[in-house]
């Protein structure tokens, strides 16, 4: 069976959910192999969680150069690869960071680039969502080696077994002058909330929160769900809530079993973000607000009275 | 410093964006475009570059005839020219084929420090042209700035994404996107309107940059769109007035669907 990479997403050796889509959406394809690139020690980490998707093969590719440059040691790393291996198909995932290693290997393997699938097929060929949800798409490479970002949250893991067997690699030293140095870091406060993109439950503020703290009436409903929290461009554009959870155009894409919006009016670009969510819930004070056009349940309301009251009620039902 | 701003002419987000039936391709007729709003912020940050460190600022724009609205938006903002490429041949044309024109067409412009763009666009969200034309003019890639400084012939950069602020640093010349929170984006003047008007405007067939037309459009594309079908619309579902029970009928409804 045909070799298909997928390159892991980690953040300091800690796997992340989207990794196991990938290995799944690979397994429709062909026999997936893992590819680390990361400081050394980093697949001496993961081994375990890739074997428990699938994954034959890890390639390891680590140095300190790998951790402190940016994208690129990827690319190089994957580009060696491809030629050496011959893959049906790479995938990666569809963030920031892997769209561009996504469209730089491509270019730099003279292959198709498929960006941002929620499906991919046997062929390779993928299933893409368009305009915020609007329209449905299919695509295939017809050049080269297809190269694919995989949405997170678009393919469902299942868990295999496989083998994990690691073979290491060089990481090819990268032109100077083309070298971007990642000289610190600062994580952004996410807390212990789950990510916005990987919840299966989504809490949203608006402009109608009002203020930074008054996103407390927010927040507390979203742990007694278990959920993620996400706010419109208003809230964050107002500084009521950080950047990294903005929900639409351009903003994060979630598609969550259940979204809540509070004190949000539901623009097109907000909804661009939300509506292919499985449930929508809209509270709102205003009868007229778009959300509801989309709601399968709303409440006109006050979202300071009526969130903490679901709130008080799903606490209740957990006991 | 001397620095070139990809922008792109997209439908505006406000109204209902469709494909075409014939080819999949982007309806440009069935809604209004204009100038992508991440890019009046690369334009800005690039004025703001200028203002500092002198040198030009040069616009760059891949799109058809009337994406011109686009470009003389930047041109009013107070970028000093344009380079156009427009081309029947490139309707159609993916990531791919769209970075290798856009790589060409800044190659047109001399002695470039800076490329500025936006992260992603808009329409296609590709999010990833800026790091392809980088990697085709082999130029580093600083991606998702909130914060670009210039220091001699270094570059450094705050990039935010889900990862975290990462600090960035490379020497010029380089490749820059911009993030929604770089800066606000100043508003034309008048007199900048009328300005725009005057300043010169470079049409480029693909031809003129030594394209050939089997590496673009649809045929030359190495991706190919093979279906595309519109989702119906959500219907709106109950809506109920809080009465004081708003939370208890919620509970009640995420009960009755299992959701809790
Ligand atoms: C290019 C572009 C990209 C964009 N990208 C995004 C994006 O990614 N994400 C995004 O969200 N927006 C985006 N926008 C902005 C979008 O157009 C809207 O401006 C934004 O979504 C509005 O946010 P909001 O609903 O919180 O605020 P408003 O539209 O101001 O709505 C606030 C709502 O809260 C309600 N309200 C007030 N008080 C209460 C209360 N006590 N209880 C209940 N309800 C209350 C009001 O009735 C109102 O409906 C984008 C715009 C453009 C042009
Ligand atoms: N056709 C184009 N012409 C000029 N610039 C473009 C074009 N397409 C993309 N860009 C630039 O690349 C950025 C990211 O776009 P994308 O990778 O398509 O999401 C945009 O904000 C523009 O700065």
């Amino acid at each position: 069976m045909a070799e298909v990479l997928v390159l892991v997403d980690h953040v300091d050796g800690e796997v992340k959910k989207v990794t196991y889509e990938l290995l799944t959406a690979a397994r429709a394809i062909g026999e997936p192999s893992a590819v680390v690139v990361g400081a050394p020690g980093t697949a001496a980490k993961v081994n375990q969680a890739l074997a428990g998707y699938g994954a034959a093969k890890v390639y390891v590719a680590e140095s300190e150069n790998a951790a402190n440059q940016l994208v690129t040691p990827e690319v190089d790393v994957l580009a060696a690869l491809v030629g050496q291996a011959s893959p049906a198909a790479v995938l990666v995932a569809a963030t920031p960071k892997g769209k561009e290693v996504a469209g730089r290997l491509a270019i730099r393997t003279g292959s198709g680039l498929l960006v941002d699938a929620v499906d991919v097929a046997a062929d390779a060929s993928v299933t893409q969502s368009i305009f915020g949800g609007a329209f449905t798409v299919k695509a295939k490479a017809g050049t080269g080696v297809p190269v694919i970002s995989v949405r997170p949250g678009g393919v469902e893991a299942v868990a295999a077994e496989g083998a994990a067997t690691e073979q290491a690699l060089e990481v090819p030293a990268t032109d100077a002058a083309k070298v971007v140095t990642i000289t610190s870091r600062e994580p952004l406060k996410g807390g212990d909330r789950p990510e916005l993109t990987e919840a299966s439950i989504v809490v949203s503020g608006g402009r109608g929160v009002g203020s930074a703290e008054s996103f407390e009436v927010v927040e507390k409903l979203a742990d007694t769900l278990g959920a993620a929290v996400g706010a419109s461009r208003a809230a964050v554009d107002s500084g009521y809530y950080p950047h990294q959870f903005q929900v639409g155009q351009t903003g994060k894409t979630v598609s969550p079993q259940l979204y809540i919006a509070l004190g949000i009016s539901g623009a097109i670009q907000h909804r661009a973000g939300m509506q292919t969510s499985k449930t929508i819930i809209a509270v709102n004070k205003d009868t007229e607000a778009p959300i509801f056009e989309i709601a399968d349940f709303g409440v006109v309301g006050d979202l300071f009275k009526v969130a903490p009251q679901l709130t008080d009620e799903v606490a209740k039902r957990k006991g | 410093m001397n620095i070139v701003v990809l922008v792109k002419q997209v439908p505006d987000t406000y109204s209902e964006r469709k494909l075409a039936d014939a080819d999949h391709t982007l309806d440009r007729d069935s809604a209004d475009a204009v100038l992508d709003e991440i890019n009046e912020r690369a334009v800005e940050e690039a004025l703001q570059l200028q203002a500092t460190h002198g040198g030009e600022v040069t616009v760059v724009c891949v799109g058809p005839d009337r994406a011109t609205d686009a470009i003389r938006k930047a041109l009013s903002m107070g970028a000093d020219k344009a380079v156009h490429v427009s081309d029947a041949a490139l309707h159609g044309s993916d990531a791919i084929a769209t970075a290798k024109v856009l790589a060409k067409a800044v190659g047109t412009v001399e002695g470039v420090d800076l490329v500025l763009a936006g992260n992603e666009a808009t329409d296609g969200r590709v999010g990833a042209l800026p790091a392809m034309v980088a990697e085709l003019l082999g130029l580093p890639a600083l991606t998702h700035a909130r914060k670009v400084e210039v220091d001699g012939s270094t570059v450094k950069v705050e990039r935010e994404t889900d990862e975290g602020v990462f600090f960035l640093e490379a020497s010029l010349p380089a490749v820059i996107s911009v993030n929604e929170k770089i800066n606000e984006p100043r508003y034309p003047s008048f007199k900048g309107i009328m300005a725009a008007k005057k300043k010169p405007v470079s049409t480029l067939a693909i031809g003129d940059l030594g394209v050939d037309a089997g590496e673009v459009g649809l045929g030359g594309s190495w991706t190919q769109v093979t279906e595309a079908a519109p989702k119906p619309p959500r219907a709106a579902g109950q809506r109920v007035e809080d009465e004081g029970d708003g939370g208890v009928k919620v509970a009640e409804y995420l009960v009755g669907q299992k959701l809790i």
